[in-house]
């Protein structure tokens, strides 16, 4: 997409001299047939079926925002005014469920509105006709893709934030009581989510001044050999900033999976459920508050 | 000598301020191993607190300082490994269980006396 939207960028800037005018022309026919352009442009939209979420009313004065920076676009050739103008408008229509193929659609509808209403107007000289399509068409094309782009980039930032709150919200580390943690995790363990993980697990231990951290991860259902090598870095890392870590609720099949994948789990202090877990963690904090509980001599059971 | 060595009671506490060069590690490591015995320490502290970065010969050089005390007649605790630090020390995927560590100086001075008192327990 990106190469694709600078190889349109670099030609307008010196665009030859009668292009210029013939688009100078152009430009000031779409603007003199504006009002009729504009509804049959909304016509086809409705006609497509396309934008089913938006009332008619908001259609049309979407539309007429989008004819106008495209026309303004097309005679200046700068693209900004219409690139910020898609970046808003894509997130104002994005929660509402507007689809891509949609943004895309009108798009193109609007590009063929105009092609065709040029072919009307100039059908008469086909060696004019062509000459303005030659201008018309790149620069129609590159508003196109400017456009597109700029809702799917706007829908990817969309996705990474929201991906990026999920990740927030689904390792909460807790404190239960004076310097004991504990960290449940939920779900499915990818290697960005682990990593993440073992960041807020240090960040709290030095927050909390932990001793000792439970991690649970009973509502886990499936590990892999990247994310289990990057618990037992997390029970090290954890280790090195002078906290004990415990994991708990290891099902029978992770645990299966953990030693057919040969992991090595001398460092990991493991306790069949976060009851078991606790206990053991109030017994670390309790009479042998030790810091360094998961060294493998000390980590037998 | 870029790294102040303080004694305290029965135990050593060397502060790095500095990000140090392999060079000044290995001094560090003999001015230690030479203190511990003139000294009779018991313990020895090193706080790494102000360090950003760790790299795998500084960490694999802990570890041998950790050793080469105990030698000497002294436990080690490495104390004030950072997040980042700590994260960016298990992927050099050394074996790094002689280093005993501990969260701030309080942690480390609590678990010496327990090491040096506990007349050895499982830990030595």
């Amino acid at each position: 997409m990106n190469q694709e939207d600078q190889s349109h960028e670099d030609p307008s800037p010196q665009m030859p001299e009668v292009d210029r005018s013939l688009l100078h022309e152009l430009v000031a026919y779409l603007r003199d047939n504006r009002t009729e352009l504009r509804e049959e442009w909304v016509a086809r939209i409705t006609q497509a079926q396309l934008l089913g979420v938006m009332t008619p009313e908001e259609i049309f004065s979407e539309v007429t925002a989008v004819y106008d920076n495209y026309v303004d676009a097309l005679e200046t050739g700068s693209i900004e005014t219409l690139q910020a103008y898609a970046r808003d408008l894509s997130e104002r229509i994005i929660p509402r469920g507007v689809e891509t193929h949609e943004v895309l659609g009108i798009v193109l509808l609007l590009r063929d509105v105009l092609a065709r209403a040029l072919f009307v107007e100039y059908q008469r000289d086909a060696d004019l006709l062509n000459r303005i399509l030659d201008a018309y068409e790149p620069a129609a094309n590159r508003i196109a893709v400017t456009v597109s782009v700029s809702f799917v980039e706007e829908r990817e930032r969309v996705i990474r934030e929201q991906q990026e709150a999920i990740r927030e919200l689904s390792t909460p580390v807790l404190q239960v009581r004076d310097r004991l943690l504990i960290l449940p995790i939920i779900g499915v363990l990818d290697s960005a989510r682990a990593r993440q993980l073992t960041e807020q697990l240090l960040g709290a231990i030095q927050a909390n001044r932990a001793k000792v951290v439970v991690i649970d991860i009973t509502g886990v259902a499936t590990i892999d050999l990247t994310v289990a090598n990057h618990l037992v870095q997390t029970v090290e890392a954890a280790r090195l900033m002078g906290a004990s870590a415990i994991i708990t609720g290891l099902s029978s099949k992770i645990a299966q999976t953990l030693v057919d994948l040969g992991v090595d789990l001398s460092m990991m202090r493991t306790v069949g459920d976060l009851q078991g877990g606790l206990e053991e963690a109030e017994r670390l904090i309790g009479h042998r508050p030790t810091a360094k509980g998961s060294r493998p001599d000390a980590a037998a059971p | 000598m870029s790294v102040a060595i303080l004694r305290q009671g029965d135990y050593l506490i060397a502060s790095i301020q500095v990000d140090l060069s392999d060079s000044q590690v290995l001094e560090l490591r003999d001015e230690l191993s030479e203190r511990i015995g003139r000294v009779r320490a018991r313990g020895l502290i090193i706080d790494v607190a102000a360090l950003d970065v760790i790299d795998s010969f500084v960490a694999r050089s802990l570890g041998s300082i950790a050793i080469t005390a105990r030698l000497r007649g002294a436990e080690t605790v490495i104390t004030g490994i950072e997040p980042d630090v700590a994260i960016a020390m298990v992927q050099f995927d050394l074996d790094l269980a002689p280093l005993r560590t501990a969260l701030d100086l309080d942690e480390a001075l609590s678990l010496l006396d327990r090491l040096t008192q506990g007349a050895g327990e499982d830990e030595a």
